[in-house]
């Protein structure tokens, strides 16, 4: 039977098609490109404004002139095309998109690698470069090859201590940073329908740390109750036998706190085996990890404890921070000595607000450890939000069950 | 316009190389293109981006692996490299390659060493390095034609004319 990328593109795997699309988005970095390619296209117009969003979060607010001025020049188009546009601070394109602008059912395509996180609400949603965002501007539409699908199957349940990012960690390594590559991944099982909204965000983002095109769950009363908080109507998804290339079964229940090590993503070790592994410096954010759920595991365990090491927290959305505000989990982050960057990518890329020096260790919960990505000559671990937190107590890598 | 077919001497890279070693993130922000492929690999070998000038870069399996960022393919395009070969490709750096009218082949490789000669085509889909032939699948006619073009940009032009 047909797979849920199948159902939705409307065609067999393997199939080329051509299709509209429903959201389209790019951020400063890939915008500024595309808006190059645009204009040496003629600018002949932007097809449909309405379902183009322009979001700035890459390096947000500007790092230099240089940045600024390119910046500038890409918010007058957003400004002057009618199309969706959100300034610095408004939080990371992947988040923005998913609080209540993007259906089960659509398909939504990113300049950005990690547009695979949609994927969380029953869309196809998955990433490009400038040149296909432009030719999506011009157009409307673009190609895709219906991928094959992987079916992640899980079962069991979450033990203390052990969160959706060490079951992200865990799945890539098990298939590996090219196990996937062309194609979609689908989370069922019987324990996919109670994997909380923030759990499929993270699990989503990481399929294209596999290779895959996407990773998606099917709509279901989870993905309703999330999106009636944003007024978007959900039609459920329901699963049809669908014909899977490969299986790969976690059971949630085996699972242990991880670390994805210096520097692939797919090469993990238990954190209770890396103990003791000094830190020069602890992030906590990203399009991974940044969402209020995953700084209020953090502040849960910060709270009334003071960190031993620079430990940066950055907000995936304007919605997030607030809610953290609100909720008092960010005075706790900063009474524990956290810094709060704006809601944005943070130091993730290496670009700026925590760039890391040469020798350095880090610990992050970003979906990323590539060699000299957040600095040259540094190196840095990728975990949960409780480990990090765990970990920022003592300045070295820590279980988190030691301290919750 | 971009020649589908040619040869040149290969630079050999390792496998699962992701694209912030293609070109590094604190480079990304400027219209100069060229200023690209003076970077090209620079965390990578910095000795690479001299030797890229009419090669063929043979690269290991899920070659541009990792961030979507175009300026990686726009680099290599820049730097001369006629055409990129490897097993295969992270799917957002292979759509890259397309639209900058860099030609490139799923062709595994293994054994060709730095300076070998190899002569491609990828409209009839083969590779001859030292002697031996190896077919690979040809693009997809769409493919063939924006790389054909000479990229998107002039595959849209093009389009529109019509």
């Amino acid at each position: 039977m047909v797979t849920l990328s199948e159902k939705i593109l409307g065609a067999p795997a393997g199939t080329y098609i051509d299709r509209r699309i429903d959201r389209a988005f790019c951020h400063d970095g890939t915008g500024i490109q595309a808006k190059i390619i645009y204009d040496a296209m003629g600018a002949p117009g932007i097809a449909h404004p309405d379902s183009v969003y322009i979001i700035y979060d890459h390096i947000a607010p500007a790092n230099n002139s240089q940045t600024a001025e390119l910046q500038a020049e890409l918010r007058t188009l957003a400004r002057e095309s009618g199309v969706h546009f959100w300034d610095i601070g408004s939080g990371i394109c992947h988040q923005v998109m998913a609080e209540g602008q993007v259906a089960p059912g659509e398909v939504v395509i990113g300049a950005d690698s990690h547009s695979c996180t949609l994927g969380a609400l029953g869309a196809f949603a998955t990433g490009v470069g400038a040149s296909d965002m432009a030719g999506i501007w011009v157009s409307g539409e673009t190609w895709l090859r219906v991928p094959d699908s992987i079916g992640i199957h899980l079962s069991g349940s979450l033990k203390k201590g052990v969160e959706w990012k060490d079951v992200a960690l865990t799945y890539v390594a098990r298939l590996g940073m090219d196990g996937a590559t062309y194609a979609a991944l689908e989370f069922v099982g019987e324990s996919a329908s109670s994997v909380p909204m923030e759990g499929r965000l993270t699990l989503c983002n990481m399929a294209v740390e596999a290779g895959a095109k996407t990773g998606l769950f099917y709509a279901d009363k989870e993905t309703e109750r999330y999106l009636a908080g944003y007024f978007v109507p959900c039609p459920m998804q329901v699963q049809e036998s669908p014909d899977y290339v490969q299986d790969c079964y976690l059971d949630l229940s085996d699972l242990e706190p991880v670390c994805a090590v210096p520097h692939r993503v797919d090469t993990i070790q238990a954190v209770t085996a890396l103990a003791g592994t000094h830190l020069d410096q602890v992030f906590i954010g990203t399009c991974t990890n940044g969402r209020f759920e995953d700084l209020a595991r953090a502040a849960r365990i910060l709270k009334g404890r003071r960190v031993k090491v620079r430990t940066i927290v950055v907000p995936a959305s304007e919605r997030d921070y607030l809610k953290a505000i609100t909720s008092g989990v960010a005075a706790d982050l900063v009474q524990a000595g956290c810094t709060i960057g704006p809601p944005g990518c943070g130091p993730c890329l290496g670009a700026h607000m925590g760039v890391l020096g040469e020798g350095e260790v880090a610990l992050s919960t970003a979906n990323r450890n590539f060699k000299n990505r957040m600095g040259v000559g540094a190196s840095y671990y990728l975990c949960s939000p409780s480990t990090a937190a765990a970990s920022a107590i003592y300045g070295e890598i820590t279980d988190p069950r030691e301290v919750i | 316009m971009t020649a589908l077919h040619g040869s040149g001497p290969a630079v050999c890279i390792g496998e699962d190389i992701d694209t912030d070693l293609v070109i590094a993130g604190r480079y990304l922000r400027t219209k100069d293109w060229s200023f690209w492929a003076e970077h090209v690999f620079e965390d990578l070998d910095p000795t690479l981006a001299t030797r890229l000038k009419g090669a063929v870069l043979v690269a290991g399996k899920n070659m541009g692996c990792g961030s979507s960022r175009e300026q990686a393919a726009r680099a290599l395009h820049e730097a001369g490299v006629l055409a990129v070969i490897a097993p295969s490709f992270a799917r957002i750096f292979f759509r890259n390659c397309i639209n900058v009218g860099l030609p490139l082949l799923e062709c595994d490789l293994t054994g060709c060493t730095d300076g070998m000669i190899i002569t491609f085509d990828c409209t009839e889909g083969w590779v001859d390095v030292d002697g031996t032939r190896h077919i690979f699948r040809p693009l997809s006619p769409r493919m063939q034609e924006i790389l054909k073009s000479g990229g998107l940009i002039e595959y849209w032009k093009r389009r529109r004319e019509r």
